[in-house]
Formats: structure tokens, sequence, C-alpha cells
């Protein structure tokens, strides 16, 4: 049986969706032997590969790379799961939406230089927003971050179909 | 005169209400529970959120069970397709409307919207969040009003002017743009009117209304004390 490919994307966010996913602990050696873990944060991939099976996405769509990453995520990924409040409210990377974000920076960071209008930093959206408000999301995993029982209850449930049922229901926050 | 008991259906069962009941009275006394935001007992019905909604027989609108009298014979549905769809799009405009999120609230995990987000199965808001620009009033020496949190069911409202009598809040401008002020939209702090009782943040659903000093999850609301002061007062049902 050939192995299910999946991917782990860390948009902006805290990464504490990553480590939520890490606290599967254990099990993660339940799902090793199924999966072939193709990019993610936790493995280094610089490029996100073709023919990706399941991607998981946290974080929200704040700057233009992350939009550019999140096409191309749902260009080639059979399956996009949004991962964790950022992904699918925007949550925290939203409070500054109320704000022109170069004003914001200048105010944050004062009259240093910050490296605006592209080059290696990216350039903030004027907003920042859910995934689903670019792409189309196939799976929403909402929480703060979501709790691993969640997260391997949707992994389990993508792997096999099947659902566990002390699994926790999804909740915002 | 004792109040005349009349007969109607509710998701196909039998049952007897009194002829003076709502809707949402008569089903509760049948225990059949229909989402509520705006409803708290004890408050009158003001009919904002509109999550009570529920089909009746013979008429194609759907009509909040909080401010709908029962009637003889009438035929209701609480529970449908269609009525958790729009349930549903209600809770998502209270989502986008304004900047509600979760992960930094008092209430995170004591919210009445956050729960219901959960009961109707809403994991993700189908339309575009506004974002607008909202003040935070925390010139009360107690309390802090949070606009960004507010879905405008004005149980504050309410529970000022009924159970406490000083109706120091009230509301101001018109839909989208309506908002719960205090006085005569003077800073809280500042309030003449208000006597601090804290009814208003105990009856709030979410965290736009909270006591100073609370962390992220903190803020658990003693919503009991409010139903039992106006029993005791008035012996309102």
């Amino acid at each position: 049986m050939s192995k299910t490919r999946v991917a782990t994307v860390w948009l902006d966010g805290c990464s504490g969706c990553h480590m939520s996913f890490l606290d599967l602990d254990e099990r993660l050696l339940d799902i090793a032997p199924l999966i072939q873990l193709v990019h993610s944060p936790i493995a280094d991939v610089k490029e996100f590969p073709e023919n990706v099976d399941v991607a998981l996405v946290e974080g929200a769509v704040s700057s233009d790379e992350d939009e550019e990453k999140i096409l191309k995520i749902r260009e080639r990924s059979k399956i996009l799961v949004a991962l964790g409040d950022c992904s699918v409210t925007s949550n925290v990377p939203s409070m500054r939406n109320q704000f022109e974000p170069n004003r914001m920076l200048h105010a944050i960071y004062g009259d240093g230089v910050i490296p605006l209008g592209g080059g290696p930093v990216p350039t903030l959206l004027r907003k920042s927003r859910p995934i689903h408000e670019f792409v189309n999301v196939d799976v929403y995993v909402p929480g703060c971050p979501p709790p691993a029982d969640l997260i391997f209850d949707t992994i389990s449930n993508l792997l096999a179909g099947q659902k566990r049922e002390d699994a926790p229901a999804p909740k915002f926050g | 005169m004792p109040a005349k008991v009349i007969t109607l259906t509710i998701d196909g069962r039998d049952v007897s209400a009194r002829e003076d009941y709502t809707i949402l009275d008569a089903a509760k006394e049948a225990n059949v529970k229909i989402p509520t935001l705006c409803h708290l007992e004890g408050l009158c019905d003001v009919g904002a959120c509109r999550l009570c909604m529920v089909e009746v027989k013979g008429i194609p609108k759907l009509l909040p069970a909080c401010v709908t009298k029962v009637s003889e014979g009438m035929s209701v549905t609480t529970d449908s397709e269609r009525l958790l769809h729009y349930r549903m799009t209600i809770v998502e405009l209270m989502f986008s409307e304004r900047n509600h999120i979760c992960s930094v609230c008092v209430s995170n995990g004591h919210c009445e919207l956050q729960a219901m987000a959960m009961r109707l199965g809403v994991d993700h808001m189908r339309v575009p969040y506004r974002y607008p620009t909202l003040p935070v009033d925390a010139s009360h020496e107690r309390f802090v009003l949070d606009h960004n949190r507010c879905i405008l069911c004005t149980r504050c409202v309410r529970a000022c002017d009924e159970i406490e009598g000083a109706h120091t809040w009230d509301v101001m401008g018109r839909g989208i743009d309506a908002k719960v002020i205090t006085d005569m939209n003077e800073p809280w702090g500042k309030s003449e009117s208000c006597t601090s009782c804290g009814k208003c943040v105990n009856v709030c659903p979410t965290g736009a209304l909270f006591e100073k000093g609370r962390s992220v999850g903190e803020m658990v609301k003693r919503k009991a004390f409010l139903p039992y002061l106006t029993q005791m007062r008035e012996g309102k049902k």
C-alpha cells in the first residue's frame, strides 16, 4: 500500500498548531508507517512538493508570500485542511486589520529601517484573512490550538475514514 | 381569572400550554430545546438574535419563538434543515460582523456565542469578515465594555432597566452600526445612573462586558442570580 503523502504548512501563526500536532506523542508512531511527510516546518523542506494527498495548513494569509504559498498548496494538494483558528478565522493575526500596515509597522518599530515593499521580507497584505477566503478548503479544524485528540481524529479520519467517539468537538478559541 | 389552556403540536407532539405563553415557553415546558441567545429567563423578550426562529404550519416566513404567542391548533417545527441553515448563518454573521477573537477573550470557554457555534456545528464563517474599528470603554472602575465582542442581544439593557431599575444602558444607531451605550453615550466611568451592580456584566452572553483584572478564559458569568431576583421581586414566571 502506498503511503499517504502529507504536508504541514506554517503561514501567519504561532506554530502552536504544530506543537499540538507533536502532542500526539506516541500516537505519532501509529501514524508514521501510514504517511510520508513530504513538507513541514519540522522537516525543513524548502519547496512545496507536487502530488500531496493531505495538506494541513496552520496560520492566516497575511503577506504576499502567504498568498502565493496558499495558491500553490491548493494547486498541488488533494485535501486541504485548515488547521487552527488562524487559518479558519484569521484569529490573532486579524487584530492588526484595523490599521494600515505601513503605519502600523512604523508605530511599532519607530523610525528605524523597516524593509517595506518587497525584498527579503514579504509585504503585508492590507488585511490578514482566513485561508478559505483565498482557496477552497476541504476540512476545517478550529481551535487555538486544536487539541491533539482532535488533530488525531482528523488525520485518522482522512487516512482510514474512521471517526473516534472520544474525540473533542471542534471549538473556536 | 385563570389563564385558558390551549393545545398545539411541537415537532409533531401534542402539547398543552397557557394561552399567554410564547412558543418558547411552551417548548420549554415540553422539554424541547430551542436555541436562544438574547432570551434570558427573568427578562422581557425582544426577539433580537432570531436564533429561536421556528416554522409554523401555514405561515411561510419563520417566526421568533420567544415573542410569538401560542394559539389553538398551531403546528410548530423547531428543528429542520432549513432552520439549522438559518441559525448557522446567523451565528456566522455575528462572528463576521465584529472582531470576536475567542483565543484572547476573557470569556473563552464560557461564552454563549462560542458554545452556540459548537452546538450548531459552525466550523468556519462562509461570509467575509468586516473587521470594523470599534472602541473599548475601560473608564469604569470595575468593569470594561468591549464593543468588538458585543452581539447586540440587549440583555444588559434589559437587566439594567427591568431588574436594577437604573436604565444606564441603551442602544444607539441602527442596523450594523448599532451599539450599546451608557447614559447619553458618555464614558461608562462617568455615568451618574450606573450603580455598579454588575448585573449587565453577568447577563452578557459573550466577553463584551467583563470585570477588570480577568485574563483569557477567566470570566465566568454568574447567570443564576438574575432570574432569582426577578422571581423574588415580582413573582414572575
